[in-house]
């Protein structure tokens, strides 16, 4: 939708753009609001302004709710570093893995990866395809063992022949469940128990396909598991992932990468601006 | 989530509004607010939710529900049972072949469940049916896509059709079709890789593997959890293929899966089955009136 000159469908509209990206009922009406506050405010008409106006507000909205936290990755000063990947099923744990564990080598890192989803039938082929097609090594155990035990082997590996990174995959879980989420905890303490610092990052993947859901995905992930960072995938598609700015509206959990397909290069650090520049994507094309 | 649900929500409206003395017609309009948000918060697509709306406006104004005794009760049951009516009162059966093989398709996007769905979808019918039904792995993108499918069939005892990924995914089809002639199978199940269905290129693949078996069955399976961009997905999918069934999967997370109308509302095709797990079992067939107490979280 075009717009020209301001008035209450243009402010129905910004509020359905953002509905429709996910961003949430209450979210979509206070940001609409805001806008209109400073848009009436200025008696500003110009259509160009007006755009500028609502991208910089959503910007600043996303960046004021974490001013000291940024999208890199937390290293450890000494020794290696483990990042655990959570998230519910299908959302790219594995894929995100691959593709970060590319980066990380090509500048340098020695890299391993912990094939702890015993569960889901080839999850450990697929990680060791990654392994594969990355040049890094993937410790694993036999089907349907105990997770726990596969990253403490991965994490001994790791100290003792001097890996920089452990990038450890899980199998996907509900967060209704109980049980696996404890399976969770359970893993981030044999990791802490090993070295005293780590995991330094908990990754929450999330689809940005997911609706509402999200939110409780982040929730109850946070609760369990003390997630550090987000990681939204399949930004590639026609979903906006806006759920991500209640997110860090009311969990002040910010995004580190996007996944934007599904090969090795598709990753890219999350930038507030094209995030932003994508919920708009329509809404804001000037008109002829 | 703690969203409230429907009838507590419009008991929340009503009990302001009798507080002023009788309910009017504008009062209708706070309640129509309330379905609308109840509808967008379990991600139902918003032009959906418009429809609805007033759709169920319509009605509640007809029934003269305003005069009742409790309007709360008997807007909730229009909104219910409209919500039912969309979704399509019954549950539909798979379509069957009149001679074998029945022929499934699954086709969705990336991780949305359908290779595990095509397992689970093979061991129903070997249950339920005695079926003898064969899984062609035409996926041949995904790492590890074909070990998964190879795993899921030695779990549940069905035979998997498979050429590698080196090979054009059509040609593994057609070459798994005249397999389960040779087999007398009465059941394919082909498992297609994960597309958007904006990629030109690979949603032409589904046309041509489509236009080569004739499926009795094409299944869109759609993640339940999905939000606004369900009605995109699915009609993207259905103008491409001409779907004919919708498998909803795991539902047995906390979403409200608002996903179900919306897809239902823009393709008009049933829902046949949802996933309700990630064991081989866990398939049943789709009951709209529970989806509907389940969006309107009752
Ligand atoms: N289009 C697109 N597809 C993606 C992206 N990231 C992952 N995928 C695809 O999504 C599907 C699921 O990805 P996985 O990495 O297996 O997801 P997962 O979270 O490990 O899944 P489970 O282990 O089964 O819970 C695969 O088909 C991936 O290729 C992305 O950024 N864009
Ligand atoms: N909890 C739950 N998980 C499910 C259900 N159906 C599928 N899954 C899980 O969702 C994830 C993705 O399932 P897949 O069958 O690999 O999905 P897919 O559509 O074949 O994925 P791609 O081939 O990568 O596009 C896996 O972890 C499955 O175990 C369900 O009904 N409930
Ligand atoms: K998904
Ligand atoms: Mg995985
Ligand atoms: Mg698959």
């Amino acid at each position: 939708t075009n717009f020209s000159g301001v008035d209450d469908d243009f402010y129905d509209d910004l509020e359905e753009t953002l509905i429709g990206a996910d961003v949430g009922f209450e979210t979509a009406v206070q940001i609409s609001d805001e806008v209109r506050e400073e848009i009436e405010a200025k008696h500003e008409n110009d259509q160009k302004v007006i755009s500028n106006l609502i991208v910089s507000k959503l910007v600043s909205l996303y960046t004021r709710n974490g001013t000291k936290e940024d999208n890199h990755l937390v290293f450890a000063t000494e020794g290696p570093s483990v990042f655990l990947f959570v998230g519910v099923n299908g959302v790219g744990k594995t894929t995100s893995i691959g593709k970060l564990a590319n980066r990380f080598k090509k500048r340098g890192k020695k890299v391993l990866l912990a094939a702890c989803d015993t569960f889901r039938a080839g999850a450990i082929e697929q990680l060791q395809e990654w392994g594969k097609r990355d040049g890094v090594p993937v410790v694993s155990g036999p089907e349907k063992s105990d997770p726990a035990a596969i990253v403490f082997d991965a994490v001994k590996k790791a100290k003792a022949e001097n890996y920089d990174l452990v990038l450890v995959d899980t199998a996907g879980r509900l967060q209704n469940k109980v049980n696996l989420m404890k399976e969770l905890d359970k893993m981030r303490r044999v990791i802490t128990r090993e070295i005293p610092h780590a995991p330094q990052e908990i990754l929450l993947v999330l689809d940005a396909t997911t609706g509402q859901n999200a939110m409780s995905q982040a929730k109850i992930f946070k609760e369990t598991t003390n997630v550090t960072g987000i990681i939204l995938t399949k930004l590639d598609g026609t979903a906006k992932g806006g759920i991500v700015l209640a997110i860090r509206n009311q969990l002040h959990l910010s995004v580190k990468y996007v996944g934007l397909g599904e090969q090795v290069d598709d990753l890219s650090p999350f930038s507030p601006k094209d995030f932003v520049d994508g919920l708009f994507s329509g809404f804001l094309e000037p008109a002829k | 989530m703690a969203f409230e649900s429907l009838t507590d929500r419009l008991q929340n409206a009503f009990s302001k509004l009798r507080k002023k003395g009788k309910i009017s017609e504008t009062d209708l309009r706070g309640a129509m607010r309330e379905i609308r948000l109840a509808l967008l918060e379990a991600d139902v697509n918003f032009t959906v939710v418009k429809n609805f709306v007033k759709t169920v406006r319509d009605k509640a104004i007809g029934a003269d529900v305003l005069k009742g005794l409790n309007p709360t009760q008997q807007i909730v049951k229009i909104v219910n049972d409209e919500l039912v009516k969309i979704m399509g009162d019954q549950a539909v059966d798979l379509n069957k072949s009149p001679k074998i093989p029945t022929i499934i398709m699954m086709v969705g996007l990336q991780g949305a469940g359908k290779t595990t769905t095509a397992g689970k979808l093979a061991l129903k019918l070997k249950n339920e049916q005695k079926a003898r039904p064969l899984m062609i792995a035409g996926d041949v993108y995904r790492p590890a896509a074909i070990d998964q499918l190879v795993q899921v069939g030695q779990q549940i005892d069905v035979p998997v059709f498979q050429l590698g990924t080196d090979v054009d995914p059509v040609e593994i089809v057609r070459q798994g079709l005249q397999k389960a002639d040779e087999e007398n199978n009465d059941y394919v199940i082909i498992d297609t890789a994960g597309r958007l269905q904006i990629d030109e290129k690979l949603m032409d693949e589904l046309s041509r593997i489509k236009a080569l078996a004739h499926p009795n069955e094409i299944l869109l399976v759609v993640d339940a959890m999905t939000g606004q961009n369900a009605v995109n997905t699915a009609e993207g999918f259905n103008n491409q293929l001409d779907v004919t069934g919708v498998v909803l999967t795991k539902l047995d997370g906390d979403t409200r899966g608002g996903a179900a109308l919306s897809i239902r509302a823009v393709t008009g095709k049933p829902i046949k089955f949802i996933g309700q797990g990630e064991k081989m079992t866990d398939l049943d067939v789709f009951h709209p009136d529970r989806m509907a107490s389940r969006i309107l979280g009752m």
